[in-house]
């Protein structure tokens, strides 16, 4: 029974196939339009990904820099570390001393002269704290806490910058989250009328087979497969379009990068977005070929 | 066993195509329905397979009520009946075998054993050697002889031809009844209508004969 049934699917897979092939202009054609359509959403959501992947490596473990008073003691600053030891938002910290500190600014070009000129060392102590989170409402909070500990002259964090950057992102995720359903619509729209002009010209043949004892699914088969192969072979040819547009684009960007001297190259696809992406596409094309063949098949009742 | 009870069946414009008729078909049975054009003969032959729904009456199948069918449950009777249509209803796009092929398709057949039996059913209606042929290319009497493989090759209990011989001329006709007489000698409850008097004057088999809907005696 399983494998009668096995053997229909496959039966009606194959038909499908050489349906598609047997008017290759067409098929190519909506193939194409699906790709174009589904790789504009694609290619925003690649470049947002990079983004925010870019910005994660900067963001994933924000810097701050707690400078702390002038007059401050050495227990004082046991008894910092050993708060933020305690701190769980705090994943880790580094103590720089103030010698230290005037080294590293001798050290650096063009500051050496005017640090030399110095008759003491004007800086004060320092912290450098990696938080454990990074969105900005959490970076914002630690922030507060800490500047309110007595030792504290100043903590330094550019919130402004990651709450910056999170808005453009969240901006760019509506706008994909916008494009995917308007061309979402768009696919299955396009998946109706194809398989509404193939009910039409099948016309015989559907009602040939209801009059001899097929089922309804029995009738609607070849048209599923039809939308959801033709979308799975759309969502293909944006995988495809992306692929490529990635590959060239990082050429492009290592010419960049050489000439200012910094390390930048898209990611493509990761292998579950490639999935998601091409299950979308071949679930957007069923649902058009099953909301046209709902819509249709009814009205050819044999008489 | 084919009952009719009360039944009729007025059209949605009005026109009464059948007038409370009551009939029995015992199984196995070989029965012939006569009568002018537009006297019921394809309505009557339709309310069996469900293609059309009686207005009123019960019309029961081996004690299944078809007036009373859900429509998911209709294919399922279809399958227990094999239909020769007045027009043929053959698909043009596809060859000889790949027509008688469909109703096993229809009905999940395996895939093994599913060569055989069309080819058994092309070899009593003596179309064997044109399995590849394509519909347009066959005469018309071929293409009655491919309609009766296909309503024939997943052995259906039941066998119902409308006008059978519509077209043809004697000797065809000849051909085709024998054929029926035949499926009805292995149990095959035979239905068929036709308005051919000449098939009539040496058939041994039961004549129902309808005049404006109703059944003459």
């Amino acid at each position: 029974m399983i494998r009668a049934w096995l053997m229909q699917h496959g039966f009606v897979f194959f038909l499908t196939l050489k349906r598609l092939i047997a008017t290759p202009v067409t098929s190519l054609l909506s193939v194409i339009v699906m790709g174009i359509a589904l790789s504009l959403p694609t290619g925003i959501y690649v470049l947002m990904e990079n983004l925010s992947s870019i910005s994660g490596q900067s963001a994933s473990s924000p810097q701050m820099s707690l400078f702390l008073k002038l007059d401050i003691k050495k227990e004082d600053i046991e008894r910092i570390k050993q708060r933020m030891e305690e701190d769980s938002q705090i994943v880790s910290f580094q103590f720089i001393p103030k010698d230290a500190a005037l080294h590293q600014l001798q050290q650096s070009n063009g500051l050496a002269d005017i640090s030399a000129s110095l008759v003491r060392n004007p800086l004060p102590d320092a912290f450098i704290v990696h938080a454990l989170e990074n969105t900005p409402e959490n970076l914002e909070q630690l922030r507060v806490a800490m500047q309110s500990w007595p030792e504290i002259e100043h903590v330094q964090f550019d919130s402004a910058w990651a709450a910056r950057l999170n808005a453009l992102l969240k901006l760019g995720r509506f706008i994909v989250l916008m494009l995917t359903t308007l061309l979402s619509v768009a696919i299955i729209v396009i998946m109706f009328n194809t398989i509404r002009l193939q009910i039409l010209t099948k016309r015989d043949e559907i009602e040939i087979s209801k009059l001899i004892g097929a089922t309804d699914s029995f009738i609607r088969r070849p048209f599923l497969y039809f939308g959801a192969i033709q979308g799975l072979a759309g969502g293909a040819t944006a995988w495809l379009i992306m692929t490529l547009t990635i590959r060239a684009m990082n050429e492009e960007l290592g010419t960049l990068a050489q000439l200012y001297d910094f390390d930048l190259q898209l990611q493509q696809l990761s292998p579950s977005d490639s999935i998601s992406l091409l299950s979308f596409s071949a679930w957007l094309g069923w649902l058009g070929a099953r909301l046209s063949v709902a819509s249709h098949l009814w009205q050819i009742e044999p008489r | 066993m084919i009952i009719f009870k009360n039944v009729s069946k007025r059209y949605p414009d009005g026109y009464v195509a059948l007038n409370n008729i009551d009939l029995t078909v015992e199984s196995g049975e070989m029965v012939f329905l006569t009568g002018h054009s537009g006297a019921g003969k394809s309505t009557l032959l339709k309310l069996i397979a469900a293609i059309e729904r009686p207005t009123s009456g019960t019309i029961t199948i081996s004690g299944q009520n078809i007036a009373q069918l859900k429509l998911g449950a209709i294919p399922y009777l279809r399958r227990k009946i094999g239909f020769i249509f007045q027009d043929h209803k053959l698909l043009f796009d596809r060859n000889v075998f790949d027509n008688v092929l469909l109703p096993l398709q229809i009905s999940n057949f395996d895939n093994k054993t599913v060569a055989g039996r069309v080819r058994a059913a092309l070899d009593k209606v003596g179309l064997l050697k044109k399995e590849k042929a394509m519909p347009i290319a066959l005469s018309g009497g071929e293409r009655q002889r491919l309609c009766i493989a296909r309503a024939v090759v997943h052995r259906p209990s039941i066998l119902i031809a409308d006008e059978p011989t519509g077209n043809l001329d004697i000797e065809y006709a000849q051909d085709i009844m024998s054929m029926f007489t035949s499926f009805n000698q292995v149990g095959v409850t035979v239905l068929i209508a036709t308005h051919d008097a000449s098939l009539l004057k040496d058939a041994e088999h039961r004549i129902l004969s309808l005049k404006q809907g109703k059944l003459a005696v």
